[in-house]
């Protein structure tokens, strides 16, 4: 899967318009994802996971820089997001499937706070970012 | 099995009547074909579906909201999916041949238009309508043989 010059600047467009809000939207991504997908939380035992977790919301402000560094590098992704590859494959070990679930959270959180600007079109390119960003924490798995 | 508390059920048929749902059913079938291209082997009658404009403007793909329309169905019985789509289920595997991953994707895809409608009230802890989608991917799923 490659991201054509359209992917990336739609990922850049709708990344500008997101602003300051990051670190809001990847903690109600994580909420939402502890809610609908509860076998996620396996991983966040450790957590406070109640609402307005001062945890969470530190987490989601890591999701989202992480993020932000990746749309700021989408010419080079392995490289930009090495470290993080390595965490997930020697540390967390969080199984293949449950990036999917982030992501489409993180999509539906979009959403509801960006109507306008998901377009069909920023939709697939967001899709197909977020799966690439996956693809490229699971790469050093084994 | 898919348990519904009554929260869900509220959260349900409250976003049911809010959003317009022939429209919502449209938009999350010409964007699934949009975000996951694989998807429109299965409508090699629609005629252009060359580009997201194209995709988003075709007459057949807005006409074909029988999807979500089907989807009314569901909330009349909703303990009860698998009897409600069962004769669907069965469509989908002997005529035309869908393999079941496509429905989880479309469901997911209806979550995402669902929440561009609702906006803010469309909070984390509205989970009914994700379970719902789980619900009838796995009802439709059933009878595959």
């Amino acid at each position: 899967m490659v991201l054509s010059s359209d992917d990336k600047a739609n990922v850049k467009a709708v990344w500008s318009k997101i602003g300051s809000h990051g670190a809001e939207y990847g903690a109600e991504a994580l909420a939402r994802m502890f809610l609908s997908f509860p076998t996620t939380k396996t991983y966040f035992h450790h957590f406070d996971l109640s609402p307005g977790s001062a945890q969470v919301k530190a987490h989601g402000k890591k999701v989202a820089d992480a993020l932000t560094n990746a749309a700021n590098h989408l010419d080079d992704l392995p490289n930009a997001l090495s470290a993080l590859s390595d965490l997930h494959a020697h540390k967390l070990r969080v199984d293949p499937v449950n990036f999917k679930f982030l992501s489409h959270c993180l999509l539906v959180t979009l959403a509801a706070h960006h109507s306008a600007e998901l377009t069909p079109a920023a939709h697939a390119s967001l899709d197909k970012f977020l799966a690439t960003v996956s693809t490229v924490l699971t790469s050093k798995y084994r | 099995m898919v348990h519904f508390t009554a929260e869900d059920k509220a959260a349900i048929t409250g976003a049911w009547k809010k959003a317009n749902v022939e429209e919502a059913g449209r938009e999350s079938l010409g964007r699934l074909l949009v975000v996951y291209p694989r998807t429109q082997g299965f409508f090699h009658s629609f005629g252009n579906l060359s580009s997201a404009s194209a995709i988003m403007d075709n007459p057949k793909v807005k006409a074909h909201d029988k999807v979500l329309t089907s989807s009314g169905e569901a909330l009349k019985n909703i303990d009860d999916l698998k009897s409600t789509f069962a004769p669907l289920s069965e469509l989908h595997c002997d005529k035309l041949h869908v393999d079941p991953e496509n429905f989880k994707i479309l469901g997911n895809v209806l979550l995402i238009v669902l929440a561009k409608h609702l906006g803010e009230e469309f909070t984390p802890e509205v989970t009914g309508w994700q379970k719902l989608a789980a619900g009838v991917a796995k009802a439709l799923a059933y009878k595959y043989h």
